[in-house]
């Protein structure tokens, strides 16, 4: 298999001072939130990678420069050899633009209200001008709506139909990767069982690609061919879903999974780990979980690990 | 068996519409012993909330219990008048919702909100409330309470506040907790913390407490007991395991296998066709018929009877255990 995505020590800064006068007036100095830091990983194609981590761990900021909305400050994210940011010919622009989509956590804030779902769900071909002749009926009946539906609006349906209408409009222009942030947090169980299920049936009949972010680990576990799990903005550890979750190597990994509700762990009691992500404008010195990691020795406050080859895996830790 | 602190029977929640009343919640009984706590698991839609919200007498407007009883320690909290329904709130029953944030008075020092609910509801002088008010937040497991009592709840992270609003919710050494989703907004280790805390807390105090929540791992993990609804009505109750290993509904059974935890190994989920029904549009017979991949006639014809099997019961016709015949 060929790498379709590859993200080169990303990095993502944003200025968050205050105004001038302000800053004249107190003193104060420029304040910078590192949301992403140095993040490095290949996503194979026809495969799934998924982001992990808490809020504020950079997981959508991630997604957001994979697909262009944001512009890194550091690093390139390539995707089939091209890199958006840098890339100059505006054929290839175009090309690899329509190659890209993206599926968002809240389906009713991603629709226009007033518009039909038949508009909605071609936009993205009309916008290039492609042919649309019968697609978006095609579209709906493949993600398990019915052709008449085109001309219903948004409101509609219900969550998960209209999380079904979001896909149609992803695959309409028949795109290489899609990028879903959190596509089924919404979403009651059976209903996600229902979009995960579409979701899996879409990637092998179309040869899809996807970047899966979520925090839930039951259904990045469920879903996922390759897991990178995100603490302040740093990939901390990458593997298989299975060696992942039985062999976890990085410490918050490890708190990660014990501390998240387990299905069949009745009346368990579990010793809840301690403290709460640090703040992301004033990161810890060394590495960012030292405070909150019960191994932490007087190296991991000083020196920031780099992400290792460790088996299969790649942890940052200096004492996995 | 000891005497149960909250006792619901027959519980009916209508809604009234210009086109119809609707039943949000229809003819649901439970009990919640002392010390025990009793997760409510439903879908969004379920009545889950709807029953939680009547209990502390929360319904307004177009809602209101129209039939049932809830009894409260043995004496029946559904008619009390609104003034004696006030006083109750926050003494007997302490509440902790999902949003923290929005719990909570922003510009209200949280040492004040706290010795405002304790001096409501109990006898104490102010410097007594503010003495109580730091130990109540030092239960709750805040560093450093004797000088966060001065803070704003915007000072708090997020499951901080949460810890707070558990405060204030205890504060008054209720016997009843309600707590609607109150890990939903939080992150795994913060909902650990929580759920470690609210387990404490009703272990060493006896508080009974009603945990609303759509996930099954954290209840699994802290409910004794489960009530699953669907569409209003109770479809299953029953100890925890029982349900949850072995479940008699086939909606308690679809919605295990809906779960990605329950699938490890598995290609695939096990998905429930089509969404619950819109309460304006309930099927006639058993509400679930529709989704059901047992139903038979009987199911569309008639709405299930209560099932008692054992400690827990199942509202269907055939109970995964037996034979479907039909």
């Amino acid at each position: 298999m060929s790498t379709l995505v590859s993200v080169k020590n990303l990095s993502k800064v944003f200025d968050v001072s205050k105004p001038w006068l302000n800053r004249v007036i107190e003193r104060l100095p420029k304040a910078h939130l590192t949301a992403t830091s140095d993040v490095d990983f290949d996503v194979e194609e026809n495969a799934v990678y998924s982001l992990v981590g808490e809020s504020g761990s950079g997981k959508s900021t991630i997604g957001k420069m994979v697909v262009g909305l944001l512009q890194p400050t550091e690093g390139n994210v390539e995707i089939n050899g091209v890199d958006l940011a840098s890339e100059t010919d505006i054929e290839i622009i175009k090309q690899s633009r329509t190659d890209i989509q993206m599926i968002f956590q809240d389906p009713y804030a991603s629709m226009n209200p007033r518009w039909r779902v038949r508009d909605i769900i071609l936009e993205p071909v009309v916008a290039s001008n492609g042919d649309t002749e019968g697609l978006a009926e095609k579209l709906l009946e493949q993600v398990g709506l019915a052709a008449e539906d085109a001309t219903k609006f948004p409101h509609e349906f219900s969550g998960g139909q209209r999380q079904r209408i979001c896909i149609a409009r992803a695959l309409a222009s028949a795109p290489k990767l899609i990028v879903c942030d959190e596509p089924t947090s919404a979403l009651d169980v059976s209903v996600q069982a229902q979009v995960l299920n579409l979701m899996d049936d879409l990637k092998s009949e179309l040869g899809l690609t996807y970047l899966f972010i979520s925090h839930d680990l039951t259904v990045v576990r469920h879903i996922s061919d390759r897991i990178g799990v995100l603490y302040l903005g740093r990939l901390v550890e990458e593997g298989t879903p299975d060696q992942l979750f039985d062999a976890p190597k990085h410490p918050y990994t490890q708190m990660l999974i014990s501390s998240a509700p387990k299905i069949d762990g009745f009346g368990r009691e579990v010793d809840p780990p301690q403290g709460e992500i640090p703040d992301p404008i004033d990161p810890p010195s060394g590495c960012a979980f030292h405070p909150r990691c019960p191994i932490a020795t007087a190296k991991c406050k000083s020196e920031r690990p780099a992400l290792r080859e460790l088996d299969d895996n790649r942890v940052a830790c200096h004492l996995a | 068996m000891t005497e149960p602190i909250l006792s619901i029977r027959n519980l009916v929640v209508e809604i009234k519409t210009r086109h119809a009343i609707l039943k949000a919640v229809d003819c649901v009984s439970y009990d919640i012993a002392p010390g025990e706590i009793l997760g409510v698991v439903g879908e969004s839609g379920a009545g889950k909330s709807m029953a939680g919200n009547a209990v502390i007498g929360l319904l307004s407007k177009p809602f209101s219990v129209a039939d049932g009883e809830i009894w409260l320690k043995g004496r029946r909290i559904d008619n009390l008048s609104r003034e004696k329904m006030r006083r109750l709130r926050g003494k007997e029953i302490g509440v902790v919702f999902q949003d923290p944030l929005t719990s909570l008075n922003p510009l209200i020092r949280i040492g004040d909100q706290l010795v405002e609910t304790i001096m409501e509801h109990l006898k104490l002088s102010k410097k007594e409330a503010e003495r109580r008010a730091i130990s109540a937040l030092e239960e709750v497991g805040i560093p450093a309470a004797a000088k966060r009592v001065n803070s704003y709840p915007h000072e708090f992270s997020g499951g901080m506040r949460q810890r707070v609003v558990i405060a204030l919710a205890l504060c008054a050494e209720p016997s009843l907790i309600i707590a609607d989703e109150p890990t939903t907004a939080l992150d795994v280790s913060v909902q650990a913390q929580i759920i470690a805390l609210l387990k404490r807390l009703c272990r060493e105090r006896g508080t009974a407490v009603m945990l609303i929540t759509h996930d099954m791992g954290v209840v699994a993990e802290t409910a004794n007991r489960v009530a699953v609804m669907y569409a209003g009505r109770l479809a299953e109750i029953g100890p925890v395991r029982d349900v949850l290993t072995n479940p008699k509904h086939p909606y308690t059974d679809g919605l295990m296998g809906s779960t990605p935890a329950a699938a490890i190994g598995l290609e695939k989920l096990r998905q429930i066709p089509g969404s619950m029904p819109r309460l304006a549009r309930l099927p006639k017979g058993c509400a679930f018929s529709p989704r059901c991949n047992r139903a038979t006639d009987k199911c569309v014809q008639d709405p299930p009877p209560d099932l008692t099997a054992g400690e827990g019961y199942a509202a269907c016709w055939y109970s995964l255990k037996t034979e479907c015949t039909g």
